[in-house]
C-alpha cells in the first residue's frame, strides 16, 4: 500500500463512473474547467457508451504539474456513481488510492478492497432531502460529486462559483440549485475526510496561454478560416461535432449582415456516397467543399474518391477514426484507417493524407488540407480519430495571419482561356505533374468533360493503352511530389542515441513523449520521429536509415503505419518492430514503455545501469 | 464515343439566335449509340431547347450517371463543361455543384438503371432537395451497356429479347417523384421532338427539379413484341394529356387555345408555360388528382404524356438553406476568412 508521501501535489489521475443521460458530463466539465481555469496542465477523456442513456459511461481526469496530458496511466482516485460498473471501477483505483462513492445504499462487502480507502457520501440521500423533483435530484447528485472533489483535492471554491455565475447566469434557479449542490458535497467532505487528500491539487500559471478544446471544434474552425463554403456530410460518430462545429461557426461568421443571408451551404446529404458527390461536385465548380466522415463513411465514399482522383478534382475529407472493423466499437478510438485513406478506392489509387495530433494541428491542418488538395488537384485527407476529435485538449492558443492568402493551385481565368490558343485539361505544361485546370462557367474555351472513364492527357475518352498510362504515371509522380508539402515531419533527436527509433502517429504522440522521457530518465535514449503526411518525405526515409532498429507505435491490429513506411520507403523489413495496442482507449505510457521495452538490447540495459 | 470527330459544316442559311449561335453550335462529338437509339432523339430535342433560349454555352453545366444514356452528354453543347459520375449517383455532384455555384444552368441525363435501382436513393434525395436543374430519365427498360438485362422500370409482363417474362413489378419514376413532392413532372416519347422541345425548356425555366421521363427505346435489346418500352408499343399506347408550350420573356403569346382548355404558369424568370388541356378536367396543378389520374391509366396499360405536374412558387434548394444570391464560388477569400482577431475572441470561450 503506497504511502501519503508517494504521492505529488497536482500529479492525479481521476475516474468518474456514472450511468449516461444523467447530466454528468456538464458536472464533469465543470471540474475540468476549474482545474484549468487553476493553471494547472489537465486533460479529460470521455468514454462513453454508443446509447443515449442508461449505460455506463466514464469521464478521466489526469492532471499533471510537468504537462503530460496523455491518457493516464493509472488512478488514483475514483469517483464511483454507477452501481453497475462498480466492479471494474473499484478495480481500477491504485493500491493506496480512494474510491468516493453513494453510500445511501450499503456498499456490498463484495467490492471491498482494503488496500483502498472507501470514501462515502449519501448522495443521493442528501439530494432528494434538498431538492424537488426527479430529474433536478439527478443532475444535482453530479454536482454534488464536484462539491466534494473541491474539499478532497483542494479545488479553488472561488473558481468553481465564478464559473456557475456565469454559465447561470441567465437561470437564477439553477445556479441556485448548483451552489447548494457543490455546497452539501463539499460540506460533507469536510466534516467527514481529513481534506484536503494528499492527492491536492494546487494553483499554477501554466495555461496562461493555452485553450482547452476539442479537434473536432478545431477542424471545424480551420474550414471556416481556410474559406470553405460548401459541406456536405451525413451524420456519423465521431465526426458529427466537426459538422456541428462548422455549422455553429458559420452562423457566427458568415451571414451577410445586411441580406441574412448566408456564405455557405450545409448539406446534410442521405448518406455519405452523397456526401461525397455534393463535395466533388460544389470542388468541381471551384468551392472548397469538405465531408467530415468516419471509417464507415470512407469506405462508402471510396468509389467517388477513385473518382475525383482520375480526374483530379481537388477535395478535402476528414476522417474521425473510430475502433473498426465494420461497426466495430463506435464510441471508442482507433487509428485503424490509415491504409484506408492511403489508397482509398478501386484500382491504382494514392492521396495526400494530413495527421493531426492534436486540436491545434487539427486546425492548421485544415487550413493546409485545402491548399493542398487545389495546389494538387487530388482528394485530400485529414486523419483525426476521437480521441482528439472529441476530448477536450489543453493546447497553446490558435494563431492566425492576417496575410495569410489561399492557394487556389493552377486554375485558368477568363483571360487566360481567352488567350490561350487551346486548352487541354490534362496536359502538363511546365512539367510538375500539375496541369491548369479551369472551373465551369467561367470561358467556352475552358470546357471539358470530366469523367472518370478513360481518358488522355487531351482530356480525350481513351481506351489506348499507352494514352492511359501515360496519364496514370503523370498522376502518380504529381502525388509523390506533394511529400514536399504535406507537414513535415517531427523529429526528436538525442545526443548518444543508441541506433533506436521510434516512429509513430497521431494521437499516440503524447504518450510518446511521456515514456520517451521516462526512458531518458533511466539513462536509455530514444529517437523518435512522428509522422504527420503522407506521401513521406525524406526525412522520413533519412531516419529509418539512421536506425538500427526502428520501433513503430500505433493504435491499430495490423501495424498499418508499418506497413505503409515498408510500402513507401526502402527500409528493410527486418529493421522495423511494432508495437500496437488497439483496445479502443486512448493511448497511455504504460503501454509503450510495456511495448518498447523488449526491443532494448543489453547495450541498453547497462545504459541504464 | 467523343473521340470521334465530327464534321464542322453549317448551311449559310441556319437560323442565328441572339447570341449569333446556330443550332448546331449546340451540337456536341458524334454519337456512338446504336443507330436509332431514342436517347439520340431526347439530345436532338435538348439541342434546339438550348438553342431556342439562347443559352450560353459555357454557362451550362451538363451531368451524367452510368449507362448507355449517361454518355449523352457528350453529344451535346461541347461548349459546356460536364461531369460524368460514377453510376447512379449524378444527383449528388449536381446538388453539390448547383450549391457552390447557382448562377449556371444545370441538366441531369439519367437512365432507368441509373436513377431507378443502384441511384433510386439520390434520385429521391434530388427531389426532396429541390436542386435546380433539369432532370431528364432516358427510359428504356433494359440495361443496354450490360446487354440487356430487366431494369426496375420494366413491366411486369414484359419480354426480354431471350423470352424471359419480368414478373417484379416497375417503379415509376414519374409517380414516385410526384410521391415525394417533385414541383414539375413530365413524361415524353424520345420520338415527338415536338412535345418534348417546350417541355424542356419549360423545365430548364423551372425553378427547381424539373424531372422528365423519357420513355426512349433501346432498339437493340428491348424494341421487340412483348416489351412496354418499344417504338411500337409506345407509338401505340401514349395520349398527351397536357400540351406545353413555352414562352420566353418579353415574347408574344401566338399559340390559340379555347377558353378554359388552358392554365398558364408564370416561371421564376417570367417567362410562362402554357398548359394546353388535351383531357378533359385534367389539372395539372393538382398533385393527388394527377397522380390519380396516372395510377388509372397505367393500371390500363395506357402511357399518359406532357407536362403532368408543375409547381412554381416554391423554394429550390438554395431558399431551403437561406444561401446569397451571389454564387458561393464567386465570393472573396476576404469575406469567409473571419481573421484573427475573430479567432481571438472565439478562443475567450475555450476557457
Amino acid at each position: 500500500m503506497a504511502k501519503d508521501s508517494d504521492y505529488g501535489v497536482n500529479d492525479l489521475g481521476l475516474k468518474i463512473a456514472t450511468v449516461n443521460g444523467t447530466g454528468s458530463a456538464s458536472a464533469n466539465g465543470l471540474l475540468l474547467q476549474a482545474l484549468f481555469r487553476m493553471g494547472i496542465p489537465v486533460s479529460g477523456k470521455n468514454v462513453f457508451p454508443s446509447n443515449i442513456q442508461g449505460l455506463p459511461t466514464w469521464y478521466e481526469v489526469r492532471v499533471n504539474k510537468d504537462g503530460y496530458t496523455a491518457r493516464s496511466p493509472d488512478f488514483q482516485l475514483v469517483v464511483a456513481m454507477n452501481p453497475e460498473s462498480y466492479a471494474r471501477d473499484i478495480e481500477e483505483v491504485v493500491s493506496g488510492g480512494w474510491v468516493l462513492y453513494d453510500n445511501t445504499r450499503k456498499l456490498d462487502d463484495e467490492f471491498r478492497r482494503d488496500d483502498v480507502t472507501f470514501l462515502g457520501i449519501p448522495l443521493a440521500g442528501m439530494c432528494v432531502e434538498h431538492f424537488q423533483g426527479s430529474r433536478i435530484r439527478i443532475l444535482m447528485k453530479n454536482i454534488t460529486y464536484v462539491g466534494a472533489l473541491v474539499a478532497l483535492l483542494d479545488i479553488d471554491m472561488d473558481v468553481v462559483k465564478g464559473m456557475l455565475q456565469e454559465k447561470f447566469a441567465a437561470k437564477q434557479h439553477l445556479m441556485d440549485a448548483n451552489f447548494t449542490a457543490i455546497a452539501l458535497g463539499h460540506e460533507y467532505a469536510e466534516e467527514h475526510f481529513d481534506c484536503p487528500l494528499p492527492i491536492r491539487l494546487e494553483a499554477m500559471d501554466q495555461t496562461r496561454d493555452c485553450v482547452m478544446v476539442t479537434g473536432n471544434a478545431a477542424a471545424a474552425l480551420g474550414c471556416v478560416y481556410a474559406g470553405a463554403t460548401v459541406g456536405a456530410w451525413y451524420p456519423i460518430t465521431p465526426a458529427t461535432s466537426l459538422m456541428d462545429g462548422f455549422t455553429e461557426y458559420c452562423h457566427r461568421f458568415r451571414v451577410d449582415p445586411d441580406t441574412g443571408k448566408n456564405n455557405f451551404c450545409i448539406l446534410q446529404a442521405e448518406d455519405e456516397l452523397a456526401a461525397a458527390g455534393m463535395v466533388i461536385g460544389a470542388s468541381w465548380m471551384g468551392a472548397r467543399a469538405f465531408s467530415p466522415t468516419a471509417g464507415p463513411g470512407i469506405s462508402l465514399m471510396s468509389e467517388f474518391i477513385g473518382l475525383a482522383y482520375y480526374a483530379e478534382v481537388p477535395c478535402v475529407f476528414f476522417d474521425i477514426q473510430r475502433t473498426g472493423p465494420s461497426t466495430g466499437m463506435p464510441t471508442r478510438t482507433q487509428q485503424s484507417d490509415l491504409m484506408l485513406c492511403a489508397y482509398a478506392s478501386h484500382g491504382d489509387t494514392k492521396h495526400i493524407v494530413l495527421f493531426p495530433a492534436d486540436p491545434k494541428e487539427c486546425f492548421e491542418f485544415s487550413v493546409q488540407a485545402f491548399d493542398l488538395a487545389e495546389r494538387f488537384q487530388t482528394p485530400t485527407f485529414v486523419v483525426s480519430d476521437l480521441d482528439i476529435g472529441m476530448n477536450d485538449w489543453m493546447i497553446p492558443k490558435l494563431e492566425w495571419d492576417d496575410s495569410f492568402k489561399p492557394d487556389r493551385g493552377k486554375v485558368l481565368g477568363a483571360d487566360e482561356l481567352e488567350k490561350a490558343e487551346n486548352f487541354y485539361r490534362y496536359l502538363d505544361l511546365d512539367g510538375d505533374h500539375i496541369p491548369p485546370r479551369s472551373l465551369p462557367g467561367v470561358h467556352p474555351k475552358g470546357a471539358y468533360f470530366t469523367r472518370g472513364s478513360g481518358h488522355d492527357k487531351y482530356g480525350q475518352y481513351t481506351e489506348d493503352s499507352d494514352a492511359y498510362v501515360e496519364v496514370m504515371d503523370r498522376l502518380l509522380a504529381k502525388v509523390k511530389s506533394a511529400a514536399d508539402r504535406v507537414p513535415a515531419p517531427e523529429v526528436y533527436r538525442t545526443d548518444g542515441g543508441l541506433g533506436v527509433g521510434i516512429v509513430s502517429i497521431g494521437g499516440c504522440h503524447w504518450a510518446v513523449l511521456e515514456a520517451r522521457d521516462t526512458f531518458a530518465a533511466e539513462g536509455v535514449h530514444l529517437d523518435y520521429l512522428r509522422i504527420r503526411g503522407f506521401p513521406f518525405n525524406e526525412t522520413v526515409e533519412q531516419f529509418l536509415k539512421d536506425h538500427d532498429t526502428v520501433i513503430v507505435i500505433e493504435q491499430n491490429r495490423d501495424e498499418q503505419l508499418k506497413n505503409l513506411l515498408l510500402l513507401e520507403t526502402s527500409c528493410a523489413k527486418e529493421k522495423l518492430q511494432s508495437v500496437r495496442y488497439y483496445g479502443g482507449q486512448p493511448l497511455s505510457k504504460g503501454y509503450v514503455i510495456e511495448g518498447v521495452t523488449p526491443f532494448l538490447t543489453r547495450e541498453h540495459e547497462e545504459a541504464k545501469q | 464515343m467523343s473521340y470521334i470527330k465530327k464534321p464542322v459544316a453549317r448551311h449559310p442559311k441556319l437560323k442565328v439566335n441572339s447570341l449569333g449561335l446556330t443550332v448546331r453550335d449546340y451540337e456536341g462529338s458524334m454519337s456512338t449509340l446504336c443507330a436509332g437509339c431514342g436517347h439520340d432523339g431526347v439530345t436532338a430535342a435538348l439541342i434546339q431547347a438550348f438553342f431556342e433560349l439562347e443559352v450560353e454555352p459555357h454557362r451550362l453545366a451538363k451531368l451524367s450517371g452510368i449507362g448507355c444514356s449517361s454518355k449523352t452528354p457528350s453529344y451535346f453543347v461541347s461548349e459546356a463543361h460536364g461531369f460524368n459520375a460514377v453510376h447512379g449517383r449524378m444527383p449528388s455532384v449536381a446538388a453539390g455543384a448547383n450549391a457552390a455555384h447557382r448562377d449556371l444552368l444545370y441538366v441531369g441525363i439519367s437512365g432507368d438503371g441509373d436513377s431507378l435501382s443502384i441511384g433510386l436513393g439520390q434520385f429521391c434525395h434530388a427531389i426532396r432537395r429541390n436542386v435546380n436543374m433539369l432532370y431528364i430519365l432516358e427510359n428504356n427498360g433494359v440495361y443496354g451497356l450490360t446487354k440487356g438485362q430487366f431494369s426496375a422500370s420494366a413491366d411486369i409482363g414484359s419480354t426480354s429479347k431471350g423470352g424471359v417474362v419480368n414478373r417484379q413489378g416497375p417503379i415509376d419514376p414519374v409517380n414516385t417523384a410526384l410521391s415525394l413532392g417533385a414541383t414539375f413532372v413530365a413524361r415524353s416519347f424520345s420520338g415527338d421532338k415536338d412535345q418534348l422541345v417546350p417541355i424542356m425548356k419549360s423545365g430548364l425555366r423551372h425553378n427547381g427539379f424539373a424531372f422528365v421521363d423519357v420513355i426512349s427505346p433501346c432498339v437493340t435489346f428491348n424494341d421487340h413484341q412483348g416489351s412496354t418500352k418499344s417504338y411500337a408499343h409506345t407509338r401505340s399506347h401514349m395520349h398527351e394529356v397536357i400540351e406545353t408550350d413555352f414562352v420566353p420573356l418579353r415574347s408574344e403569346i401566338t399559340t390559340e387555345y379555347s377558353e378554359g382548355s388552358m392554365q398558364s404558369v408564370t416561371m421564376h424568370d417570367g417567362s410562362v408555360v402554357k398548359l394546353h388541356k388535351v383531357a378533359g378536367e385534367y389539372d395539372p396543378t393538382d398533385r393527388r388528382a394527377v397522380l390519380d389520374y396516372l395510377v388509372d391509366v397505367g393500371s390500363r396499360g395506357e402511357i399518359a404524356t406532357g407536362l403532368l405536374y408543375l409547381e412554381e412558387a416554391g423554394d429550390d434548394m438554395h431558399g431551403f438553406e437561406n444561401t446569397v444570391d451571389e454564387p458561393l464560388v464567386e465570393i472573396p477569400f476576404a469575406d469567409l476568412c473571419p481573421g484573427s482577431k475573430a479567432l481571438e475572441e472565439v478562443q475567450k470561450e475555450w476557457w
